[in-house]
């Protein structure tokens, strides 16, 4: 089993970014929208906006995105959004299957950073393009062909990161519901270790299971999970990446919780 | 996650005067349900044990519960809605519902969630410890207690001091069912009758002094069969409160019917042996109770009154004219308080639902505009606002405005109760949730809540006999069932007319069967007659009333000629002519009745 980074850490806490930023031993990533991060953002942060990641995440590409960010393979990464952690989740494990091993998620949202007066400001860092190398972590990914096989094994474990309506509406059979909110802790983007280790027990999300996460379309709300996942020492999770936009794209099957009108008791 | 999730509790706004949780149970609950899940715990023992905790069962499937959250007098703070906000988006469908008794429930939890729920609200002093089962549930206050114009004292101290004597109490763990307090404010507020034991507070003169008290009923209750409460004498004494409440309870106890779980509710126990029987056995046992206490027994009623301080205001954006909609919202929604300058404001919710982030608003606009600084759970699916400033209220308006919480027409016929039907109950046979929801979007469409001919009346609505949504007190009431036409099955109702629970409380009477599909066409129907044979100063419940109890002259005498006007519409197409009247509301396959184990009798 691998570790997601060098020292173990999942997320980095403000202080220690802080101080990072000040020695220049760290590259920031801010992964919102190019308008917002052109406003502010965390001081010396380059901006990988999700949807550009998104729009081709082959390795080639990806390759070439980490290079131009100045990221080799000792690079320091800690990535950030306003999305608690969602987005930031992908570009991480991105980043982690592309071989890069010391990359980590800011413990809180931009927001908040900026409402504690942490230092922000507007300008585009100048950026020297690095050689990175390529090592394909594969064991970290799922596909549709993977899963299907992998969930007829007692020891592999399906969560569904998306809200209880969609998972009761249609979900993959066998998988078990973790909406993504239960992550978050009130002001931390993940739980602390041992609740969320409590949390996970309660659901049998324990030992030494093979854990797949997935979500709604591209992994992001699957991605919290896969790092909350490690959090909790659980550290054999795999990202079904393309989530169920493609399962069902696929035709693969689905259940549905029967017999009863729960979408009318939604507010909405 | 947004900076305001972060916002703590302002260190000013009031804090609970009771705190109702045991953060230990929540521990205990996790083991046990891992127990039960290992077959270590039987079925029955567990089931016992989960309602005792106050998680119900859902609807087709042992994975899910529902978390009753109690808020004993209906009262509940600031950041106690930002809690449960959280648990909503966390454990449950991203919407929480306000239930008829001042509960707040989160439904389609995953039980093996629930003790993370019990956890989080310790953290803000709530449980839901006795919210199910065969024990003392959330104690009912008037959310008028304490504002009432027609009150004769505030009954909120006493009725929280009676949650707090007897949750956890040993003698409320095993009771033959379940046991229901109310109280309340004046006669008008009502839903004293309608209980195992009805309280309306009481100030009479005794030797000069003037002595508080109160009028107790018991033994009334709606369900599968309703019965209006009696009242015990003519004035129960303050100090005599707890004793009463003693007595009746170990006589329940001693004699209620623990074999046959359908009819056992204490109001059986009453009709049975019949009211004078039972009245003295009532009197003889609280006089044992009070001599036989080795301690002076009392209730711990908290006097110390609440802070009332108007938020201050940290900008003002007068100028900005008032919103549309705000008259007909200020005279639908809002109540004069006894406190001169200061109203209760209601706000509509459709079927007692409200999304997280509403919950989350609310409890900034809590601290923002009432004097009290806490909120109280109504009697019909709702939560008022009270001491907001009349001044504030246009802004008060704006502010629900924006979060979608500004709809008219709460103290009005047009919103109506809908229990959970067959969104989440085991027993439902229709979707009478929805069909509140429909009934009241109509209806606001139609502007019926500004017709003040309709404001006294009410639609209530079960999704089955057993009451939850308080039909048999409604003035239009409705119970769902199935019926057929040949092999086709569709969702029915069967309509009640006549009911209240005020000082004339009485229960509705049968009189016809009416389609799902066509519930709202009837009841627009029922209005039109009322309009066309209406005295003046009559109100549809008036005239409703006289027709019921056969004191109506007018050519709709009884409620027969009611049937007779109504019959054409309740006729059933057939699934060719008209395919939707065989779907139920909210569903897209053909209707049919599928019923699981019920958990009301544990």
């Amino acid at each position: 089993m691998r570790c997601l980074t060098d020292s173990g850490k999942i997320t980095t806490d403000v202080d220690s970014l802080r101080s990072e930023i000040r020695d220049k031993s760290v590259r920031v990533i801010d992964v919102r929208r190019e308008d917002d991060y052109k406003k502010d953002h965390i001081s010396t942060a380059v901006n990988l906006p999700l949807a550009n990641l998104l729009s081709d995440d082959s390795p080639d590409r990806v390759l070439k995105l980490v290079n131009s960010m100045g990221i080799d393979d000792e690079t320091r990464v800690v990535v950030y959004d306003d999305t608690f952690g969602a987005l930031a989740s992908r570009v991480a494990w991105t980043l982690e299957y592309l071989g890069h091993s010391d990359v980590s998620l800011l413990e809180t949202t931009y927001s908040n950073w900026k409402s504690l007066g942490l230092e922000n400001d507007s300008q585009t860092p100048e950026i020297q393009n690095k050689e990175h190398s390529m090592k394909l972590q594969p064991d970290i990914l799922a596909t549709s062909d993977y899963l299907e096989t992998a969930k007829q094994r007692d020891d592999v474990i399906l969560i569904d990161n998306r809200e209880r309506l969609n998972f009761l509406e249609q979900h993959i059979p066998g998988a078990i519901s973790l909406p993504y909110r239960t992550l978050a802790s009130s002001d931390k983007i993940l739980r602390p270790k041992e609740d969320m280790k409590r949390l996970l027990d309660n659901r049998g999300v324990a030992g030494d299971s093979e854990i797949i996460t997935y979500c709604g379309s591209v992994g992001t709300l699957s991605g919290l999970a896969y790092y909350a996942l490690k959090t909790a020492g659980l550290p054999n999770a795999k990202l079904y990446v393309r989530s169920f936009k493609e399962w069902k794209s696929l035709q693969k099957p689905t259940v549905k919780q029967e017999d009863a009108n729960y979408w009318d008791l939604s507010a909405e | 996650m947004t900076v305001s999730d972060l916002k703590q509790s302002t260190a000013d706004s009031p804090k609970p005067k009771i705190n109702w949780a045991r953060m230990e149970e929540a521990d205990n609950f996790a083991k046990t349900v891992k127990l039960f899940r290992q077959g270590k715990y039987d079925a029955d023992s567990f089931r016992r044990f989960r309602l005792q905790h106050g998680a119900y069962g859902t609807r087709m499937t042992g994975d899910y519960a529902m978390v009753r959250v109690k808020l004993p007098a209906g009262e509940i703070y600031p950041h106690q809605f930002e809690k449960i906000s959280q648990l909503s988006e966390r454990y449950s469908i991203g919407s929480a519902h306000f239930s008829t008794r001042e509960n707040i429930q989160l439904h389609w939890v995953i039980l093996e969630d629930v003790s993370e729920i019990f956890r989080e609200l310790a953290e803000v002093g709530l449980t839901s410890r006795e919210a199910c089962g065969n024990s003392v549930r959330n104690v009912m206050c008037s959310p008028m207690s304490g504002v009432c114009t027609a009150e004769e004292f505030d009954a909120t101290p006493y009725a929280l001091a009676t949650a707090k004597f007897f949750l956890r109490n040993p003698m409320a763990q095993n009771l033959p069912r379940k046991f229901k307090f109310n109280f309340t404010c004046c006669e008008k507020h009502g839903m004293v009758r309608m209980v195992d034991v009805g309280l309306i507070p009481q100030i009479k003169e005794i030797d000069g002094t003037s002595q508080r008290g109160f009028k107790i009923f018991l033994g009334g209750g709606l369900g599968n069969r309703s019965f209006v409460g009696h009242q015990l004498e003519d004035f129960t004494p303050e100090e005599d409160l707890l004793y009463t409440s003693i007595a009746v309870m170990r006589i329940f106890d001693r004699l209620g019917d623990r074999k046959n779980l359908a009819r056992n509710r204490m109001r059986y126990l009453v009709n049975d042996m019949g009211w004078e029987k039972f009245q003295n056995l009532v009197l003889k046992e609280r006089a044992v109770v009070r001599a036989t206490q080795s301690v002076i027994t009392q209730l711990d009623v908290d006097h110390t009154p609440d802070e009332i301080k108007r938020p201050i205001r940290i900008s003002d954006e007068s100028g900005s004219g008032t919103p549309d909609g705000y008259t007909r919202w200020l005279k639908t929604n809002t109540e004069t308080q006894k406190q001169s300058d200061y109203r209760t404001v209601f706000i509509t919710l459709e079927a007692g639902d409200i999304t997280s982030s509403q919950l989350h608003s609310l409890s900034d606009i809590i601290r923002d505009f009432s004097s009290e600084g806490k909120a109280r759970a109504g009697f019909v699916q709702n939560v008022a606002l009270r001491y907001v400033h009349e001044d504030d209220l246009p802004r008060l308006y704006s502010k629900l405005l924006e979060i979608g919480l500004a709809k008219s027409g709460a103290l009005t016929m047009t919103a109506p109760i809908g229990c959970s039907g067959t969104t989440s109950c085991n027993l439902a046979l229709t979707n009478s949730h929805r069909l509140a929801k429909e009934i009241q979007r109509k209806f606001l469409e139609l502007k019926l809540d500004e017709d003040d001919d309709l404001r006294d009346s009410s639609i209530k609505i079960s999704g089955c006999p057993n009451s939850c949504g308080q039909h048999g007190i409604a003035t239009i009431g409705f119970f769902g069932g199935g019926a057929r036409l040949g092999k086709d099955m569709y969702a029915n109702y069967q309509m009640l007319l006549g009911g209240r629970s005020d000082g004339d409380t009485m229960l509705g009477q049968i009189c016809h069967r009416v389609p799902a599909k066509r519930v709202i066409p009837v009841i627009l129907k029922i209005i039109e007659l009322f309009k066309e044979h209406k005295k003046p100063n009559d109100t549809l419940q008036s005239w409703i009333h006289r027709v019921a109890t056969n004191s109506e002259d007018s050519e709709i005498k009884t409620l027969n000629d009611i049937k007779k006007a109504i019959d054409p519409l309740t006729i059933p197409p057939t699934k060719e002519e008209d395919p939707d009247f065989y779907l139920d509301y909210g569903s897209d396959t053909s209707y049919h009745t599928k019923t699981g184990k019920g958990e009301c009798a544990a």
